[in-house]
């Protein structure tokens, strides 16, 4: 069994598509669609890897990733964000609030594979 | 012309301006000062005529009458006593209504 | 006979003239041409009611008894209006910035709008008018009748109730002109055009009338200027012996009355129309009273010399042309005296009465219909009924007093003593112009005692003893104490009985006013009022007043639309709020509105009966602590330099507020662009993600089974119409937030385009119900149809989209009120949040997680709409769930950006 990825995304489309392109390269895609809880859904799932959107329903992905880093358990756990607003402002604000990763969307789907498999590789 | 000249002319207006409301306000004095002459030649002489006392009224009457045409002429009614120091003289001067 | 009867037609044709004329300016000046109307011509002229029937008549009879004293009537005004500058400018001031309507409106505003002044100021100027025009009718009667005497010559004077009936024609028919002119409407303010024009043109007709009477007399009787003079010299007249007394003291009260006769601040204050035409009347004006001085000594000479002894001198004007057989110049000449009488009479009536309906009437009926009438009733009608049924009493009452004086020779007498009588307003009025001491108390102190002098050293005994006095009295004083003898008050023997009144009522009427100012304490609104009137060229505006905290607006609306009219109060108050920056009928009741108000109610009522008025609104809470603190400060000069100082530097805070606004602006603006910018990335970026991972996954992806293929081909394409919707959204909104829309109006009714939006938003479904209520919803509409339906059409599917009750209830309700149409959306979902309803209208807002499809940009769009209509949109909090309500004039008004 591959490892866990956890997808923290509100748009059903997209959730569908990564999964669908994950689930073939052999991970295990665990989904959570709002903001809210998605820290509960971190910590039941304990995933080996986070694909997190900025703008979620309920809470924004910069706070999200700040929670996840401030939880010992998960301050190393590689995270992938994406975004739908491409300006450097963003991405900034990504990295200083500890992603690994930062893609904007749109994405190839090749893209995904590549940043996944880097990150799970590390 | 320096602009020193343009000051002292528009000064000069004004002031010319402010005698002219000093006689504005003179004129009623000076024509009833001027229209008791007549009592004193009947205190003198005690014998005064109405023909020479109408003549002289007359006469100072039309005087005064064009005196204060000329006066109000150049006065504007809508400025302000103490006002008007640089663009009312110009205006006033002008004879134009706004 | 004939020429009776060519006369009583000449007359006739006169008034129709008149009539014409009075009518025809009327007609101009609704018209807008008012021009020539207010030419400085018209005005000067107008000043000619100083010149009654008494001038035109009795100056020659004044000559013919005492020489060229007669002269002092007219030198009197001719100083005043040479001395324009010192007085009547300053009054004419006062009378437009305070909006003043007539003598007693100015004495009463001076001293902190008391009405108590004003009635008793009414009250002196009818009782010392009321003779004046008894006068005027006497003379229209006794013209007549010499007219007759010398037409018939074998039959005697018409008998005594001929000429009585001839009194009440003309004044029946006076009472009807000054009513159709001079009641027109209701702001004293506005200018009585046509009275005015029928004034100025009876001023031409008198002039020409005497100067040709004059011409006629030196040339065509005496034989030349020189003459002429012989004449004067060889008659009874020839020596001048004035007495100086007489002359000086005759000016003197000339000048006083030509400022304090109530006629006469009608014509000059009131109906002036611009402060300009001073300059030209200047001149004009005392030459005018040359003119009409200039034959009357010659006429007088000639009269005493031609005319059988013992005839009326006061009738020389109208018998010496008669005698000569003249009789068009003598018709001309009577035409004179008719017009010298009327337009006296009619401006007197004007005056008078808006005097007795403001201060006298309408305060009493306000009094006894308390402040709800005032709201209520039509105090409009009130007013204008009050000033008619005031015409008609002031010239009735002016007809009795003819009838009882018995047109006797009592009446002569009477211009000089109504000319004390009125002078006794001039210590208060000028008291009140040039001295900010003068007080209220002193005012009426100097006014009672100065009145009662008159009454009692001059117009009482004018009757004659045993009339109102007896004869012991008169020659023994009141219980035999003899320095209280009325012709010899304080042992004053021996003066002119004119002189000794005016010297002792005026003496002691300022006594009274300056000791009664000096010993009492002004109220703070007449220390107020005595700043502003003073000091009325240094600022004619100076805020104070009223603070309106507690007033409300719509009354105040509803009260000024009773008393002004509708059209103007509106117009009057939707000024206002523009310049406070509101929208609509309603401004704040700021102090400076609410003096503004209190003027233009002034105008039509007086300034103590609008001040009363506004009282009872507002709530008396007339003068705040600025206002005092603005009195407190005698020294003029300080004041003014603080207040400008203060507007400076209120200026100054109002350009750094505007400045801060600005950039507050700004910088909003700029965060909005920043936000909206991303949000558009997002909003074009996801539905994007969508398509290109599906495509990837179409083309790289061999092993797809059909199902899938079709179900991602799907996705792409859903996400494709996402695309475009959003696309055509956001053109639609740039499109109508820079107002490049056009609009297309179209008529139809309210019914048929609901269907048409709840058809297009999916229609009626057992899970969604709409409740409607077809017969209020025919209504005929006139608007951009297409455009409104996009907004119910929004307004239903969001309704439909969005609500969680099942089934979903929809009630959409309509109404029309005052010319807007309301049409409500109500669901029977859960409500939005209170911190949400500000929110919802704004771009790319959505309610919740709900992801159903649009941008968040319909209800945005849906503002912008309704704002190119005219109307708008809103939420409608307070419901049993979502409600919007949309509104939309029925007029067809469009938005006029």
């Amino acid at each position: 069994m591959g490892k866990t990825v956890l997808l923290i995304e509100d748009e059903p489309n997209i959730i569908e598509a990564v999964s669908f392109i994950l689930s073939r390269d052999g991970w295990d895609v665990k989904t959570h669609a709002n903001g809210h809880d998605a820290m509960d859904a971190v910590r039941r799932r304990v995933p080996d890897l986070i694909i997190l959107d900025v703008m979620l329903p309920g809470k924004s992905g910069y706070d999200i990733l700040g929670e996840i880093r401030a939880d010992a358990d998960f301050a190393t756990v590689p995270v992938l964000m994406l975004t739908a607003r491409g300006q450097t402002r963003d991405r900034e604000m990504a990295e200083r609030a500890g992603a690994s990763r930062y893609m904007t969307k749109p994405f190839s789907n090749a893209d995904v594979l590549d940043a996944v498999r880097a990150l799970a590789g590390t | 012309m320096s602009p020193e000249r343009v000051s002292v002319f528009l000064a000069r207006r004004s002031y010319r301006r402010r005698r002219l409301a000093d006689a504005a306000r003179l004129l009623p004095l000076a024509g009833g000062v001027l229209f008791c002459v007549p009592l004193l030649w009947q205190g003198a002489g005690g014998g005064a005529r109405t023909v020479a006392a109408m003549i002289y009224v007359f006469v100072l009457w039309a005087v005064l009458v064009v005196v204060s045409g000329l006066v109000s002429r150049h006065l504007r009614g809508g400025e302000d006593e103490a006002g008007g120091a640089d663009g009312g003289g110009a205006k006033g001067d002008g004879g134009g209504m706004e | 006979m004939t020429v009776l009867n060519i006369l009583v037609l000449v007359c006739l044709l006169y008034v129709v003239l008149l009539f014409g004329v009075a009518f025809g300016a009327d007609r101009a000046a609704r018209q807008g041409r008012v021009r020539w109307l207010r030419s400085p011509v018209v005005y000067t002229l107008s000043l000619s009611i100083y010149c009654t029937a008494w001038t035109f008549y009795g100056a020659v009879g004044f000559a013919a008894r005492s020489g060229l004293e007669f002269v002092t009537i007219y030198l009197g005004p001719t100083l005043v209006m040479i001395g324009w500058w010192w007085t009547v400018r300053r009054l004419v001031r006062v009378g437009r910035s305070q909006r003043i309507t007539s003598i007693a409106d100015l004495i009463s505003s001076r001293y902190g709008k008391s009405n108590l002044l004003a009635v008793l100021v009414t009250v002196l100027a009818v009782v010392g008018t009321t003779p004046y025009i008894a006068l005027q009718l006497q003379s229209v009667t006794l013209s007549f009748a010499a007219f007759a005497a010398f037409a018939e010559p074998g039959v005697p004077t018409a008998p005594l109730s001929d000429m009585q009936s001839t009194a009440l024609w003309v004044a029946a028919g006076l009472a009807v002109f000054t009513i159709l002119f001079g009641t027109r409407n209701l702001d004293a303010n506005e200018r009585h055009h046509g009275v005015v024009m029928a004034i100025a043109m009876e001023a031409v007709v008198k002039l020409c009338a005497l100067l040709a009477v004059g011409v006629f007399v030196v040339w065509g009787l005496a034989g030349g200027v020189g003459a002429t003079l012989d004449r004067i010299e060889t008659s009874e007249i020839a020596r001048f012996d004035v007495s100086a007394g007489r002359w000086v003291g005759l000016t003197m009260l000339s000048a006083m009355a030509f400022l304090c006769l109530p006629r006469m601040f009608q014509v000059m204050v009131v109906e002036n129309e611009d402060e300009d035409h001073l300059r030209t009347a200047a001149w004009a004006f005392p030459g005018y009273l040359m003119l009409m001085s200039l034959f009357v000594l010659p006429i007088a000479a000639v009269g005493l010399d031609v005319m059988p002894a013992g005839t009326n001198p006061d009738l020389f004007v109208l018998t010496l042309p008669l005698m000569d057989g003249r009789d068009g110049l003598a018709i001309l000449s009577f035409l004179g005296g008719f017009s010298s009488a009327t337009s006296m009479v009619i401006v007197a009536a004007i005056a008078l009465s808006t005097m007795v309906s403001n201060h006298v009437v309408m305060p009493i009926w306000l009094h006894y219909s308390g402040g709800a009438a005032m709201v209520s009733g039509d105090v409009r009608n009130v007013a204008l009924t009050a000033r008619r049924i005031s015409i008609v009493g002031v010239l009735f009452l002016g007809y009795v007093y003819f009838r009882i004086s018995g047109g006797g020779t009592a009446l002569a007498a009477m211009g000089l003593i109504a000319f004390v009588g009125v002078a006794q307003f001039l210590p208060a009025l000028m008291g009140g112009l040039f001295w900010r001491g003068a007080t209220r108390t002193g005012a009426l102190a100097g006014l009672c005692t100065g009145a009662a002098v008159w009454l009692y050293c001059l117009f009482l005994p004018s009757f004659g003893p045993a009339v109102f006095m007896s004869e012991t009295l008169h020659e023994a004083g009141p219980w035999g104490i003899g320095w209280l003898r009325p012709y010899a008050l304080f042992g004053a023997e021996g003066m002119d009985p004119v002189l000794h009144a005016l010297m002792w009522s005026l003496l002691l009427n300022v006594g009274s006013f300056l000791l009664g100012s000096l010993l009492s304490f002004p109220q703070p609104l007449e220390r107020l009022q005595g700043a502003q009137f003073v000091n009325v060229f240094d600022h004619s505006d100076t805020p104070g007043g009223w603070s309106g905290g507690m007033a409300q607006s719509e009354d105040l609306l509803i009260m000024a639309q009773r008393i002004m009219g509708a059209r103007e109060a509106q117009a009057l108050f939707s000024a206002a709020a523009g310049r406070q920056g509101v929208a609509g009928y309603l401004p704040e009741p700021s102090p400076d509105f609410l003096q503004e108000l209190e003027r233009a109610l002034a105008g039509s009522v007086g300034a103590a009966t609008a001040h009363a008025m506004i009282a009872q609104i507002v709530g008396g809470a007339a003068v705040s602590v600025r206002d005092l603190m603005a009195v407190a400060d005698e020294t003029a000069q300080i004041m003014e330099y603080s207040s400008q100082l203060e507007a400076k530097s209120q200026e100054l805070a109002r350009t750094a507020r505007q400045l801060r606004q600005a950039n507050e602006k700004l910088t909003q603006i700029s965060v909005q662009k920043d936000g909206f910018l991303s949000q558009i990335s997002h909003e074009l970026r996801t539905p994007m993600t969508s398509i290109r991972a599906f495509s990837e996954i179409l083309r790289d992806t061999d092993d797809l089974s059909a199902e899938d293929k079709h179900k991602y081909a799907a996705i792409i394409h859903d996400e494709t119409v996402r695309l475009t919707r959003l696309l055509d959204d956001l053109l639609d909104l740039s499109v109508l937030e820079n107002g490049q829309v056009d609009l297309n109006v179209q008529s139809g009714t309210l019914e048929a385009l609901i269907d048409r939006a709840v058809r297009a938003a999916g229609g009626e479904t057992e899970h969604f119900i709409i409740h409607r209520d077809r017969e209020a919803e025919r209504v005929d509409l006139s608007t951009d149809l297409d455009r409104l339906a996009q907004v119910f059409i929004n307004l239903v599917s969001n309704a439909r989209k969005y609500c969680d009750a099942d089934p979903a209830v929809l009630s959409i309700r309509t109404a029309v009120a005052e010319d807007q149409l309301v049409v409500d959306f109500v669901d029977n979902g859960g409500g939005i949040p209170t911190e949400m309803q500000a929110m919802i209208f704004e771009k790319f807002s959505r309610i919740g997680e709900t992801k159903a499809g649009g941008a968040g940009l319909g209800l945005a769009i849906c503002r912008e709409i309704m704002a190119r209509l005219g109307g708008y949109v809103s939420y409608l909090p307070g419901q049993t769930g979502p409600a919007f309500r949309v509104s939309l004039p029925l007029s067809g008004r469009m938005a006029a950006q």
